[in-house]
C-alpha cells in the first residue's frame, strides 16, 4: 500500500505565485442530447501543479478534458491558459498552446520507431530525412532535461507498455506542451512503473510543467497530485489540497455517500477439489504458447486469485476453462469429468455448472445492439426457463431480467432498454447477475471491476464473497492489485505463460506481487 | 448515460428513410428538369402508374412481391452478419426447382397437391445453391460476398444451357419450356377474390403475394420469437459473444444462408407459376439486387421490407408507364431515377444521419435534470 511521494504534496512547487494560472475554466457547460455532461464547471489549476481529477464513469471528467483539449466546444464558459483567453475548435488548436495529453489507449503507430512516432504530423518541412535529424537532437535534449530515456529508433510495438506511455509524453512535450493531461495513465502499468511514472511525473514539476491526471484511482491521487477536483453528474463537488483530504474522504464526495474500501470477508474454508487443472497449454492462432504447461486446483468455498500483468496468459487461460480456446496440450477437470479429452463445448460445460464473465465485456459478454433481456439469456436460451420448443419464452425472460435488474440494482430497471444504453457498471452487473443466477459450481470471473464505479465495486465484491461462502468455487483474474489482494484467500502470479508463483493471501504483499509480476524471480526479491 | 448522437427510434424508422427519399426525388427533378421534361409532370405521372388505378395498383405489387422476398433473403443473411449478393442467382434456381416441378406434376397432380410441393422446390433449389457458398464461407474461409456473386454468373449459364439444350419446347426457336398446364399456375388475384364479390381489374398479382406475406411474418416470428433466431442475430451481431454463448457461427453461418436461398427461390413461385407459366430466361430481373436496398431501407425488418419493395415495385410500375408518356425520359432515366433511391437510401443513409441527429437534439430537452 505504499507508492512513495515524489515530494511532500502541499508544498508550494510553482514558481512564481503572482502568475497567472496555467488553466482556468470559468462555467463550463455541455450537453450531449438529453445528457448534460458539465455543469457550469470551474476549475483553477496552478502553473507548475500535479492536479488530480477523479470521479466514477460518467461524472463529466473525460468530457471537461474532451473540452480542454479541443475535440468538443463547451455550450457556454470561458476556458483560460495561461491567462491568455482560448477557444479551441480541435485539438491542433490546443496543442499550439501548450496542452498535450495522453489518452488511456495510446495513440502510437505500432510499427514505427519511437522517433517516426514523435515526429508524425509534425514533420517539419518537406524531407524527411533533415526533419528526422532535427527533431532527433531535439528529443535528446528534452529526454536529458527531464530525465526521460526512451530508445530513439526501437519499433514501438516492441516496448513494454511503461516505455510506450514515456514515448506518449515525450510526444505531447516535443510538440512544446506546458500542460499535460493523462487519462487513467496506470492503467495498463505495474507497480514498478506506476513508481517510475510518478517520479518522472515529479520532474515534469519542478520544471515547471503543469500535470492534469485524471483517475479513478484514489491511492494515486494521494501519492502524486498537490490539488484534487471531485466531479460528480458533471459538476464538481469538491476541491480541496491533497494533503488536506484522505482516500476514504474523496471515495465519498466521489459517490455521494460512505462507501466501503475494503470487502469484510472472513477466512476461506476450503473444500473439495471442484476444478482440476495439469499441465496446460494454450497457443494462439499462430502458434505461439501464450499458457505454459498450468496445473493448480480450485476448491469449493475459496477464491483463488490470478495476480498478473495484461497479456501474460490470464485471457488465455480463462477462455481455455469456458471452452472458448482449445488447449494444445495438458488437462481440465471439471467436478471428475475431463473437459479436454471428452471435447465439451461452452454450452455443455455451463449446463455442468462452470459460468464465465468474461474480461472483456464488451467484446464477449454482451451484445450492446440487444435489449437487456436479450442480453440476459446470452449462454442460457436453451434453458426450459427460457426456450419451449424452440420458442423463446417472451414473458418468462422479460420477467426474470426485470428480477435480476433489481436484484443487482441496476439502473433503470428497464428489460426492453437496449444494452448500450446502460452505463459500463451496470451492464457489468447485468453480466454478473445472469451467470450469478445461473447457478454455476464455478464461477470464472476477469477483471470484475473494469471500468465500474466505485460504489457498484463494492457491491459486485460483496456478491462474489457471498458466492464464495455459499460454497462456489471462484477463479478471478484481475490486473488490480487492490481487487486481487483485497478478494482471494489464494494468489497465482502469472508471468510470460506460466505460474510462476502460488502465494496464501497472508504471505502475498504488494511488494511481491509486483516483483513476480514483472517476472524477478523469487529469490532475487 | 445515454449514448449521444444517437437518433429517437421514431426517427431512424420512420423519418430517415422519408427525408433520403426526398432527397432522391429531388436530385432526380433536376435531372428530369436537366433532360428537358417538367419534374412536377413526370412525378405525377410516375405516381400516377404506380398507384392511380386498380390496374396499376395491381401491377406494383406483382412487382413488391419479388422484392419482398428477395428483401427477405438479404435481411435474414444480414441480421447473422452475411452480405448475399446471391439472390439472383439463388432466384434463378428457385424458378427452376418450381419450373420442373410444374412440367413434371401438372397433368398428373391437383393444384392442391402441386402447391406446397413447388413451394418446397423452390426453397430446396434456392437453399441448394447458397448453400455452396454459405459452406465454403464456413469451412473454408472464401468470402461469401464474392463466391455468390460468382455463383450468380454460374446460376445464369446453368439456366441458359438447361434451357437451349434440354427444357426447350420441341420445334421452337426461343429458348423456353413449354407452357404450365392449369393445375400448375398459381390463380390471379383477380380470380381469387372473385368469390368473395370483388372485382378486380386483370393483372399479374396473384396467390404469390399472399405468399410472400406469409414468409414475411414467419421470418418474424423466426428472428425473434424462437431461439435459433436468437442464435441467428446473436452470430450476426457479435460472433465472439456468439463462441461464448455456445453458438457456432459457422453453422449460423450455414442455416442463414439456406434460409436465405430459400427466400429468394420464393420469387420462382411469383414469376414461374404466378405469371410466365412457364420457364424461360432471366426472370429474376434484377430483383436479387433490388432486394439488398429494400432490405438496407427497410431496416431488415419485415415490415419495413414489405414497406419499401411497395414502394419499389411503384418505383418500376410508374417507370413504364413514364417512359410511355413522356417521350424524352426512356426506360434508362427509370433506371436513373431507381438508383438515385437506392443510393440515397442505402448508401447513403449516414449522410442525413448525422445532421438530423443534430437538429433533432437541439429541441428543447425536458428529460435532463
Amino acid at each position: 500500500m505504499n507508492v512513495v511521494p515524489v515530494q511532500p504534496p502541499g508544498e508550494p512547487a510553482g514558481p512564481a505565485r503572482n502568475e497567472p494560472p496555467a488553466l482556468e475554466l470559468r462555467g463550463v457547460d455541455k450537453h450531449f442530447g438529453a445528457v448534460h455532461a458539465n455543469r457550469s464547471v470551474s476549475l483553477t489549476i496552478a502553473a507548475g501543479t500535479v492536479h488530480g481529477l477523479v470521479g466514477e464513469n460518467g461524472a463529466g471528467k473525460s468530457t471537461l478534458m474532451n473540452i480542454v483539449y479541443g475535440y468538443h466546444r463547451a455550450d457556454a464558459g470561458e476556458i483560460r491558459v495561461h491567462g491568455r483567453r482560448a477557444d479551441f475548435r480541435r485539438p491542433h488548436d490546443a496543442i499550439a498552446a501548450g496542452i498535450g495529453m495522453v489518452h488511456q489507449h495510446f495513440m502510437l503507430v505500432e510499427n514505427f520507431t519511437v522517433l517516426e512516432n514523435v515526429v508524425l504530423g509534425a514533420e517539419g518541412g518537406r524531407w524527411l530525412a533533415q526533419g528526422l535529424a532535427r527533431a532527433r537532437a531535439e528529443l535528446e535534449r528534452i529526454a536529458r532535461n527531464h530525465g526521460l530515456a526512451v530508445p530513439l529508433d526501437a519499433v514501438v510495438e516492441q516496448l513494454p507498455v511503461g516505455m510506450q506511455q514515456r514515448v506518449e509524453i515525450l510526444k505531447a512535450l516535443y510538440r512544446g506542451a506546458e500542460i499535460l493531461i493523462l487519462d487513467e495513465p496506470t492503467a495498463v502499468l505495474t507497480p514498478q512503473e506506476t513508481s517510475q511514472l510518478f517520479t518522472l511525473l515529479g520532474r515534469l514539476r519542478e520544471q515547471g510543467k503543469t500535470v492534469i491526471i485524471v483517475t479513478h484511482k484514489l491511492r494515486e491521487i494521494m501519492a502524486v497530485t498537490d490539488r484534487v477536483t471531485v466531479m460528480r453528474q458533471g459538476a464538481v463537488v469538491h476541491e480541496t489540497d491533497t494533503s488536506a483530504t484522505s482516500e476514504r474522504a474523496l471515495a465519498e464526495q466521489m459517490v455521494g455517500r460512505s462507501v466501503l474500501l475494503q470487502v469484510e470477508k472472513t477466512p476461506a474454508r476450503p473444500g473439495g477439489v471442484l476444478l482440476a487443472v495439469k499441465d496446460l497449454e494454450v497457443r494462439d492462432r499462430f502458434g505461439v504458447p501464450r499458457v505454459r504447461r498450468a496445473s493448480f486446483e480450485l476448491r469449493a468455498g475459496e477464491i483463488l486469485g490470478i495476480a498478473g500483468v495484461a497479456g501474460n496468459g490470464q485471457t488465455e487461460l480463462l477462455e481455455a476453462l469456458a471452452g472458448i480456446l482449445t488447449p494444445t496440450r495438458g488437462e481440465i477437470v471439471l467436478q471428475g469429468r475431463n473437459l479436454v479429452r471428452g471435447r465439451v463445448g461452452p454450452r455443455e460445460r455451463r449446463r455442468l455448472g462452470l459460468a464465465h464473465v468474461p474480461e472483456d465485456r464488451l467484446r464477449m459478454g454482451i451484445i450492446g445492439d440487444f435489449t437487456a433481456q436479450d442480453n440476459a439469456i446470452l449462454g442460457q436460451q436453451d434453458r426450459p426457463a427460457f426456450s419451449r420448443g424452440g420458442f423463446l419464452r417472451r414473458a418468462a425472460i422479460a420477467a426474470a431480467c426485470e428480477h435480476k435488474l433489481r436484484n443487482y440494482d441496476v439502473r433503470p430497471p428497464e428489460p426492453g432498454r437496449l444494452l448500450s444504453a446502460f452505463s459500463g457498471g451496470n451492464q457489468q452487473k447485468l453480466v454478473l447477475a445472469r451467470e450469478i443466477d445461473g447457478d454455476p459450481q464455478v464461477l470464472l470471473i476477469g477483471q470484475p471491476t473494469r471500468g465500474v464505479d466505485i460504489g457498484a465495486v463494492e457491491f459486485i465484491h460483496r456478491q462474489l464473497v457471498a458466492l464464495r461462502d455459499a460454497g462456489k468455487g471462484l477463479l478471478l483474474v484481475s490486473v488490480e492489485l487492490d481487487e486481487i489482494l483485497g478478494l482471494s484467500d489464494r494468489i497465482l502470479v502469472m508471468f510470460g505463460g506460466e505460474i510462476v508463483a502460488e502465494l496464501s493471501r497472508a504471505e502475498a504483499t504488494e511488494q511481491k506481487l509486483g516483483l513476480l509480476m514483472a517476472g524477478v524471480k523469487e529469490g532475487a526479491a | 448515460m445515454s449514448a449521444p448522437g444517437r437518433l429517437p427510434r421514431w426517427a431512424d424508422v420512420g423519418l430517415l428513410p422519408i427525408v433520403s427519399l426526398v432527397a432522391a426525388f429531388a436530385v432526380s427533378a433536376a435531372i428530369i428538369a436537366a433532360a428537358g421534361e417538367n419534374p412536377w409532370t413526370a412525378l405525377r405521372l410516375l405516381a400516377a402508374g404506380a398507384f392511380g388505378s386498380q390496374e396499376a395498383v395491381g401491377y406494383t405489387l406483382y412487382y413488391a412481391t419479388n422484392f419482398i422476398f428477395t428483401g427477405l433473403a438479404v435481411a435474414v443473411a444480414l441480421h447473422a452478419g452475411l452480405f448475399n449478393i446471391g439472390c439472383e442467382g439463388q432466384a434463378y434456381l428457385g424458378g427452376l426447382g418450381v419450373g420442373l416441378v410444374g412440367l413434371a406434376l401438372d397433368r398428373h397432380w391437383p393444384f392442391w397437391a402441386i402447391l406446397p410441393t413447388a413451394v418446397g422446390a423452390a426453397a430446396v433449389f434456392g437453399a441448394a445453391w447458397a448453400f455452396i457458398p454459405a459452406w465454403l464461407q464456413a469451412r473454408r474461409g472464401s468470402h461469401i460476398v464474392i463466391t455468390t456473386i460468382m455463383f450468380n454468373f454460374i446460376a445464369s449459364a446453368l439456366m441458359t444451357y438447361l434451357l437451349v439444350n434440354v427444357l426447350i419446347k420441341p420445334g421452337q426457336q426461343s429458348p423456353e419450356s413449354r407452357e404450365l398446364a392449369a393445375a400448375a399456375c398459381l390463380p390471379g388475384m383477380r380470380a381469387l377474390l372473385a368469390p368473395l364479390g370483388i372485382h378486380l381489374s386483370p393483372s399479374p398479382l396473384n396467390l404469390a403475394f399472399l405468399l410472400a406475406l406469409a414468409a414475411s411474418a414467419l421470418v418474424w416470428v423466426y428472428l425473434w420469437r424462437t431461439r435459433w433466431g436468437y442464435a441467428l442475430r446473436t452470430a450476426g451481431k457479435n460472433p465472439v459473444a456468439a463462441v461464448y454463448a455456445g453458438i457456432s457461427p459457422s453453422r449460423v453461418t450455414i442455416t442463414a444462408m439456406l434460409i436465405s436461398g430459400a427466400l429468394a427461390g420464393g420469387l420462382g413461385l411469383n414469376e414461374v407459376m404466378g405469371v410466365q407459366h412457364r420457364l424461360l430466361l432471366d426472370f429474376p430481373g434484377g430483383a436479387g439486387f433490388v432486394g439488398i436496398a429494400v432490405a438496407l431501407m427497410g431496416r431488415n425488418h419485415p415490415v419495413g421490407i414489405i414497406l419499401a419493395a411497395v414502394l419499389f415495385g411503384g418505383l418500376y410500375q410508374g417507370g413504364s408507364e413514364l417512359s410511355f408518356d413522356l417521350p424524352h425520359l426512356n426506360r434508362d432515366m427509370i433506371v436513373v431515377i431507381q438508383g438515385l433511391v437506392i443510393l440515397a437510401c442505402g448508401a447513403l443513409e449516414n449522410l442525413f444521419r448525422a445532421p438530423l441527429t443534430a437538429v433533432l437534439a437541439r429541441r428543447p430537452q425536458n428529460e435532463a435534470e
